[in-house]
């Protein structure tokens, strides 16, 4: 059997970042990527914090083939009949080091996968791995059709299904209380109007979220995120939600109909769409976090649970580039000690629980079931809408003062027993 | 936009084997809510004239939300064959 240092399962942003942080330190590396080439199987809603990451391959991210640095984020509670955008925009989002950009993960992890091809990382496209090897428990290899390459230690990022991990038994398979799927079109439209539309100064991006009608009460929302030369825009269901619902229709149609509400039909105005994609997404936060190393392998990125939908925030690709880095480290670090067993790596889950990976997720821990609750589609973003609807109105009728309509909304819909109980859930977030 | 035009963007490097397998025995016996029939985001889901659940894998998105949402495990449901399957040019 062939040999090499270390295998990677899978060419999207953790095995990615794991083979550029080994090759970059000499190691002999193979990463097995199924698609015609990296990216060609990945999906991102998308934006990438960058902040979180910027220091750990400082040399990397100045050339990166990001789409656009998010100025403005949109937030637009909808309602029946009546909906609520907040835009918001600071200096320093996208300053001179911008906190978060755009991305469309063709590009992205292709440049990426150049980048550790250049450290010296074999990157191997249209190579699926079939299997996991294992001697006495232990992880030595893969198999990938008739060809059998032993490892000293694998680093399994084989994405958010973790097929290869669950079925040797090293993570649970995925459950759909803790999966949403996410579906998108990528439309293309002239930068001039994507600027003219956001607000944007020229280069500048926007992200922006959409809460309420857009999921008819079910768990998730839409996005929309400015690329230079078009927009990703999507929707992310709870499954469980949805399984449960049938009534709702099929899936995708929502999609359709989201695109034609009368607030973003202006939006998409003129665009021509040119791909449409669909991943599923973990969501179920540092609980279904798995066991990261054992005896030969580690996992890392989807494989290992590592996302995080804060409702206003969402994030996974800066937790899949840190936790490749972070296993690429401790890989290496049990390679100089010559013990690549579960003890030679378990410094690969002390040092994510010490980076803002592990922190960030156990800080969000009761996030997942916070957002379970169908009031924060359904009744919130209409309750926000009908009161700002209230204070803007004029009528027939001599008006009430400011105050006075403004105290009716708020004991009408935000003072009653199910949302004091909300409040309470929420001191949580 | 029909799901089928929306497909149809996309570029699919087509195996000659599915890589999906309904266990029809299953579904017929133990499922109870048929949700691959609404779940699947690019709808591949449906009933042929005999009520036994068809897909056509073709078109798939390899989401996994059919595997993940199949109570009765009536998925045979790996990833296509390396270099096959939906190849992704922007997303």
């Amino acid at each position: 059997m062939e040999k090499v240092d270390c295998i990677v399962v899978g060419g999207g942003l953790a095995g990615l970042s794991a083979a550029y942080g080994l090759a970059s330190a000499g190691l002999e590396v193979m990463v097995l990527e199924r698609g015609d080439y990296a990216g060609a199987k990945n999906v991102t809603g998308g934006r990438l914090y960058v902040s979180p990451i910027r220091e750990l391959y400082p040399e990397l991210w100045a050339e990166a083939p990001f789409e656009r640095a998010v100025a403005r984020e949109w937030i637009t509670m909808m309602g029946d009949g009546a909906h609520t955008t907040f835009e918001v925009a600071a200096d320093r989002f996208a300053g001179e080091t911008p906190q978060s950009y755009t991305v469309l993960r063709a590009r992205l992890d292709q440049w990426l996968a150049e980048k550790a091809g250049e450290k010296g990382a074999m990157v191997v496209p249209k190579m699926k791995v079939d299997e996991l090897l294992r001697r006495e428990g232990r992880v030595i290899g893969i198999r990938a059709g008739d060809d059998e390459i032993g490892a000293d230690v694998t680093v399994i990022a084989e994405g958010v299904l973790g097929l290869l991990a669950s079925g040797a038994g090293l993570r649970a398979e995925p459950a759909e209380r803790d999966h949403a799927v996410g579906f998108k079109e990528v439309i293309e439209l002239p930068p001039a109007t994507i600027e003219d539309r956001w607000h944007l100064n020229p280069g500048e991006g926007a992200a922006h979220l959409f809460m309420g009608a857009v999921t008819k009460g079910m768990l998730g929302g839409g996005f929309l995120y400015t690329n230079k030369e078009s927009i990703s825009l999507g929707l992310v269901v709870g499954m469980a939600a949805l399984k449960q619902d049938p009534d709702q229709g099929k899936c995708f149609s929502l999609l359709d109909e989201f695109k034609e509400m009368p607030q973003i039909r202006p939006l998409v105005a003129g665009g021509t769409v040119a791909e449409y994609s669909a991943h599923a997404i973990a969501e179920g936060g540092i609980a279904q976090v798995p066991r990261l190393y054992g005896d030969g392998y580690v996992l890392a990125g989807d494989t290992a649970g590592l996302s995080l939908n804060a409702l206003v925030t969402v994030r996974g690709m800066d937790f899949a580039i840190a936790s490749g880095y972070h296993a690429a480290q401790a890989v290496l670090a049990a390679k100089k000690a010559g013990d690549c067993s579960a003890a030679g790596l378990a410094g690969y889950e002390q040092s994510l629980r010490q980076s803002f990976v592990l922190k960030d997720l156990e800080t969000a821990r009761h996030i997942p079931r916070i957002i379970e609750n169908p009031r924060l589609f359904t009744h919130y973003p209409q309750a926000v809408s009908r009161l700002l609807e209230s204070v803007f109105t004029i009528g027939p009728q001599p008006s009430r003062r400011l105050v006075k309509t403004l105290w009716r909304g708020v004991r009408k819909d935000f003072l009653n027993v199910a949302t004091l109980k909300d409040a309470w859930q929420m001191r949580k977030l | 936009m029909e799901i089928d035009a929306k497909l149809g963007l996309d570029v699919f490097k087509l195996d000659k084997e599915p890589h999906i397998v309904v266990k029809n025995e299953i579904c017929s016996t133990v499922c109870v809510n048929r949700a691959c029939l609404y779940v699947c985001p690019a709808d591949l889901y449906e009933l042929d004239d005999q009520h036994r659940i068809v897909v056509n894998w073709e078109g798939c998105l390899e989401c996994g939300t059919c595997l993940i949402c199949c109570d009765a495990r009536a998925l045979e449901w790996t990833y296509p064959r390396g270099e096959f399957g939906v190849q992704y040019r922007m997303s």
